[in-house]
């Protein structure tokens, strides 16, 4: 099968094509017309539920198994959060959703807020994003002059608005209860569950937390039909997925892949190959918290989810990273354990002692003052994170440290009995004499 | 606090739900940071007594978030990423080539207050790398001579 199906980039981007005008002449805001005045609440979520819809934010969790916890008579305020806090090293893909098709996301948004019954939303989106936030606050303004968000939506009795929360710097705010405390104006702590954020979230209140592409789908599966959307993927993936692709790769961007596309095609075909003809040496998978998968792994594998648990790595954030060969593994660790220590936000031991240790551990093998005990210790640590913290961090950064030292290990042993890189530290893509 | 941002803040406040008063604390701290260029003391008071929030939760947040600043900076702020794709993308060489073009270390500011450098994790640039942030503007796809002639352009 081809698997060509597209439902978020489907059309060419131009100076203008973010607009409203635009954007409803490729029909965006009907699903909405359909949602409020032809479908209950709960007629929405059962559709939901049925395409199957899965988190795209890196956990794949079913949406419509969220949803479906909402009271929808409990005479409470509900929230609703589009998490676009995007800083999964790697990944960029809700930044595309928000400057290029940003009507997607608004009307998707309303339409879940109604589904959720929901007076007020909010996009947690991270701080650096400034130019995201201007193309989804001009857009918000253009909605809300149509009619399209705020009081009585389209002539109907529901109402919904639609805030734009900027973060400060903060990996870890991009964790849903996280998310959750920064709104609330405090630290972003992660929060231990249960309660879950769907029964006690923003201000203990029932509080629904989607990723932003999540979101981004509502509005076509309304339009649609959940049996439209099921037909796309695969049985067990439904739908597309948003890979945004970097590293030495020759024309890195975000592309729109069917659940089940060819991972050669993507890198080869679609994305022009390696930079300047190298061999691939490896992938993160989706963002650099999923386990490397070495050239040879991914050679015949198909980006479905499935597949690449069962290579023993994950889609995760759909942040594709390809790296050449001639990369240092050993500095590329380094690149990824200090981002950690920087982001690890302080709250459980676990993961704020053990992200230091490991960091200073790789800059001392990278010194030239390596001992071969130090592999089995960064495992050691890394296994010590393992679901022993609040949030999923301390894991993630586990699974990156043994998922590179599993495959790598000999570029390890290699700088520490020597005191080099096996590559000259190399980083960058150099061809290979 | 600059008193003349107070208007702002009221609209703001409307704007959210009624017992929301809290969350005002991080977009309240970037307007300030915008108009002063840094957060000081007398912000901090003048904050906590306007939000009736205490003074701690305030103090809390500007230590936990990086995009606080608690002195000022030189008139060009200089971000440079320097996580995976960046790196991959010749980042290193780019932080090198401006800490030798400016004389300064990362982290440091130039003695005339025209620029300070610093590093950034992942910035959501990564199919544009190597990217630096001038004034919170992306500049992106960048190398040395494109550096040079962006600085030549900044006063």
């Amino acid at each position: 099968m081809a698997k060509d199906a597209r439902i978020l980039m489907t059309f060419p981007v131009t100076a203008t094509s973010h607009r409203l005008d635009e954007a409803r002449a490729r029909g965006q805001y009907t699903a909405l017309e359909k949602a409020l005045k032809t479908m209950t609440p709960t007629e929405i979520g059962k559709e939901v539920t049925a395409s199957g819809l899965q988190g795209r934010g890196g956990a794949a969790f079913s949406a419509g198994r969220k949803w479906s916890v909402i009271q929808l008579d409990d005479g409470q305020p509900h929230y609703l959060c589009a998490n676009a806090d995007e800083g999964e090293p790697g990944t960029f893909k809700d930044r595309w959703i928000l400057e290029n098709s940003p009507h997607q996301l608004i009307e998707s948004m309303v339409i879940a807020a109604y589904a959720l019954q929901v007076r007020h939303a909010f996009v947690y989106m991270r701080g650096e994003f400034s130019g995201p936030y201007e193309r989804l606050q001009g857009a918000l303004d253009e909605a809300y002059a149509a009619g399209l968000v705020g009081e009585r939506i389209l002539g109907t009795d529901f109402s919904c608005d639609i805030l734009i929360y900027r973060g400060a710097g903060s990996y870890v705010c991009g964790e849903a209860s996280a998310l959750i405390t920064s709104i609330e104006g405090k630290r972003g702590y992660p929060r231990n569950r249960p309660p879950r954020l769907t029964v006690k979230g923003l201000y203990q209140r029932p509080t629904v937390i989607n990723n932003v592409e999540t979101l981004s789908n509502i509005a076509w599966i309304v339009n649609h039909g959940s049996a439209a959307f099921k037909a796309i993927g695969t049985p067990k993936a439904p739908g597309t997925r948003l890979i945004s692709i970097s590293g030495h790769i020759a024309r890195p961007g975000v592309y729109e892949i069917e659940y089940g596309y060819s991972w050669k095609r993507l890198i080869y075909d679609d994305c022009g190959g390696m930079l300047e003809g190298a061999r691939l040496k490896c992938v993160i998978p989706g963002g650099i918290s999923t386990k490397v998968l070495t050239g040879e792994e991914v050679e015949g594998l198909n980006l479905d989810p499935a597949e690449v648990e069962a290579a023993g790595s994950s889609m995760g954030s759909g942040g594709m990273v390809a790296i050449a060969e001639g990369t240092c593994m050993v500095r590329l660790l380094q690149v990824l354990l200090r981002f950690y220590h920087h982001e690890s936000c302080g709250q459980c031991t676990p993961c704020r002692e053990g992200m230091g240790w490991m960091h200073r551990i790789i800059d001392r093998i990278v010194a030239g003052q390596g001992r071969l005990e130090d592999l089995d210790r960064m495992i050691q640590i890394s296994r010590l994170q393992d679901g022993n913290t609040i949030c999923g961090m301390g894991d993630a950064a586990g699974y990156a440290v043994i998922g590179i030292l599993a495959k790598y290990r000999h570029e390890f042993e290699h700088w520490i009995k020597n005191g080099s890189s096996m590559f000259e530290g190399n980083l960058e893509c150099r061809r290979s004499s | 606090m600059n008193p003349a941002l107070i208007p702002e803040f009221d609209r703001l406040k409307a704007r959210f739900p009624a017992d929301f008063g809290s969350s005002l604390v991080l977009p309240c701290l970037r307007r300030i940071q915008e108009d002063r260029g840094w957060i000081a003391e007398e912000d901090i008071a003048g904050l906590a007594a306007y939000l009736g929030v205490p003074r701690i939760q305030i103090e809390e947040v500007l230590s936990f978030y990086t995009q606080y600043r608690r002195s000022p900076v030189g008139r060009w702020h200089l971000e440079v990423c320097r996580n995976v794709s960046c790196s991959m993308r010749g980042s290193e060489r780019l932080l090198g080539h401006l800490c030798k073009k400016l004389g300064v270390k990362e982290g440091g500011s130039t003695p005339d207050g025209r620029f300070t450098l610093k590093t950034a994790e992942c910035l959501g640039s990564c199919g544009t790398a190597p990217v630096m942030v001038v004034n919170d503007v992306y500049h992106e796809n960048m190398s040395p001579e494109k550096v040079d002639e962006l600085l030549g352009r900044l006063d």
